[in-house]
């Protein structure tokens, strides 16, 4: 059994095991079983792609509410950069930062601002001997995981920094403990406004040995409610924002990777799209690049389920909130990355794609699947409540659904049943 | 000592877009295998170097690749023109392709030079007017 713990589940009194899930899942982690959709948790990347796509919205994402931040004394919020891209006719980042504080939260940090110093640390990365490049970027938790979980080749291309979550968690709580002598570390409650469900699994089980610094997530979505009561733009406002350009880029794709000041990146979004150039990169098919940006969401960042407006239009907003912007404020101050910035070490999932761990085993496996999806249809219809014909005969293979279960083969043998009464000769048995 | 495990594929020749479909699907049977990349690697450039030629030169054929427990065995069969002077074309930079696949960036002469590199074991059968069929062993 996994002891990861996830975000996406289901509430299977909605679902009708109608396979929509299923078809979308880029890592054939859903079965319906019993007229129900069922996720493999060692397979589940969080990407989101089912809920995206679920109709009976049975499909969900389980995160913190918002009365949990009552259990500490002290409580930072720290926005994702896609929150400010919800609001229409947003101009000022910092009424958004205000309204953070007028919900509740003792203080704001944001990620932005920690985003321009994993900016700053990735420039010096990459400039380090004996690096293997591309650098894949690991802001995204969807890519890290899928990485280790479906291209465990392209393990040592993960850049090792934390990401600016983190970066953000432990600078604000410094922040405060400096400002606030009389808090413990553990009075105070770090609260992440997540757009998507695979930072909140992130934040849950944390990275390798390395567990996060942040307390609580909230989905965006919820947050943005809130918010939406009390903005004004005549309020008077006691904070700041303290991210440029780059720090609010990285709400979308390419605005991480164009903050390296290199030519040789390359930015993807969209889980199908990012397999597809992960697939290139194992072939080496792709020409030399420094750096690889990639996104699970269509558009980045701004395209998570938690979101509410829709990614293109929230990039319409980026465009216009950043026109004003100083391109960073982080001010270099050390010419390495320190140890802090480091992840200590990645985690060790099972590769999925191996059928076993011995060859042999694997080459026997491969042979009975072969056998058996010679008598599948092989129109994937899903029916058998397995994706593709291939994974329904590993299913089977493995132990885990009966050949019977194929809807279309059942057919035919009803037919030769039936066949076998109407047509006056009967069977002999 | 496990049974060998046979792929075969068919290499449509009408539709140059679609080739190379051929040697990503074994790769991605040799992944689930648990092979390291090295020999996938190799094993991929060599078939997708054959297979390209049968698109270029022959119409297409049929790669029929067989796994063993210490190699893959890859079989390239078609029945094109045949290869009139094979030393001549193992040459690097020999290359009889129509300027139209060259525009296309193929067609530089390195085929055949390169499935000799990235493989242990290389070997061309082939007859004027009936077809060619080479042979590639790669050990792993």
């Amino acid at each position: 059994m996994s002891s990861y713990i996830h975000s996406v589940s289901l509430d299977s009194s909605k679902c009708t095991g109608c396979t929509t899930c299923m078809k979308h899942c880029p890592t054939e982690a859903i079965r319906i079983r019993n007229g129900c959709a069922v996720i493999d948790a060692d397979r589940c990347i969080d990407c989101g792609e089912c809920i995206r796509n679920c109709q009976n919205h049975a499909k969900k994402s389980i995160y913190n509410t918002f009365d949990e931040i009552k259990a500490y004394k002290y409580t930072i919020a720290l926005p994702a950069p896609a929150l400010f891209e919800q609001f229409e006719n947003l101009d000022d980042i910092d009424i958004v930062l205000q309204g953070l504080l007028d919900i509740g939260f003792d203080d704001v940090f944001e990620v932005a601002q920690a985003a321009e110093i994993v900016s700053d640390y990735t420039r010096k990365y990459l400039k380090t001997e004996g690096i293997k490049k591309p650098a894949i970027s690991t802001a995204c938790p969807v890519i890290a995981r899928l990485v280790c979980l479906r291209f465990p080749f392209l393990k040592d291309n993960l850049v090792p920094l934390l990401p600016p979550i983190e970066i953000a968690a432990s600078m604000a709580r410094e922040e405060a403990l400096k400002k606030n002598p009389d808090l413990k570390p553990e009075d105070i409650g770090i609260c992440f406004i997540s757009p998507c469900p695979a930072k909140v699994s992130y934040i849950k089980n944390g990275f390798g040995s390395y567990k996060s610094q942040v307390d609580l997530a909230i989905s965006m979505s919820e947050i943005y409610f809130m918010l939406i009561n009390v903005m004004k733009r005549e309020k008077v406002r006691t904070i700041t924002s303290k991210a440029g350009r780059i720090g609010i880029s990285w709400a979308m794709c390419g605005g991480e990777a164009s903050a390296l000041f290199n030519d040789k990146i390359i930015a993807a979004d969209g889980i199908k799209n990012v397999i597809s150039v992960l697939d290139q990169l194992e072939d080496g098919n792709i020409p030399p690049v420094d750096f690889v940006e990639l996104n699970a969401c269509p558009g980045g960042c701004v395209g998570g389920v938690l979101t509410i407006e829709n990614p293109f239009v929230s990039k319409n907003r980026l465009h216009a909130l950043r026109r004003y912007l100083p391109v960073s404020q982080y001010v270099e101050t050390e010419d390495y990355v320190p140890d802090k910035g480091y992840s200590p070490d990645l985690p060790d999932y099972k590769p999925l794609n191996r059928l076993s761990d011995s060859i042999g085993e694997s080459m026997r496996i491969m042979a009975q699947i072969q056998a058996i999806k010679k008598s599948l249809p092989g129109i994937d219809c899903g029916s058998c409540g397995a994706p593709t014909c291939r994974a329904f005969a590993e299913d089977i293979v493995k132990g885990k659904a009966d050949q019977n279960d194929c809807l279309i083969a059942y057919k035919d043998i009803i037919k030769q049943y039936i066949e076998n009464y109407s047509g006056g000769e009967k069977s002999d048995s | 000592m496990a049974e060998s495990l046979y792929f075969e594929y068919p290499v449509d020749g009408e539709n140059f877009a679609s080739a190379g479909q051929a040697s990503t699907r074994v790769k991605r049977n040799l992944r689930e295998l648990g092979l390291d990349s090295e020999t996938i690697r190799r094993v991929s450039i060599a078939m997708y170097e054959g297979e390209i030629n049968m698109v270029i030169h022959a119409r297409g054929g049929v790669a029929k690749i067989e796994v063993t427990d210490s190699q893959i065995i890859i079989i390239l069969e078609d029945k094109g023109p045949g290869i009139a002077n094979i030393e001549q074309a193992m040459q690097e930079g020999f290359s009889t392709a129509p300027d139209d696949v060259r525009s296309l960036g193929f067609g530089a002469g390195m085929g055949l030079p390169n499935m000799k590199r990235y493989t242990d074991y290389m070997n061309i059968d082939s007859v004027v007017g009936e077809g060619t069929t080479i042979t590639m062993k790669v050990n792993y």
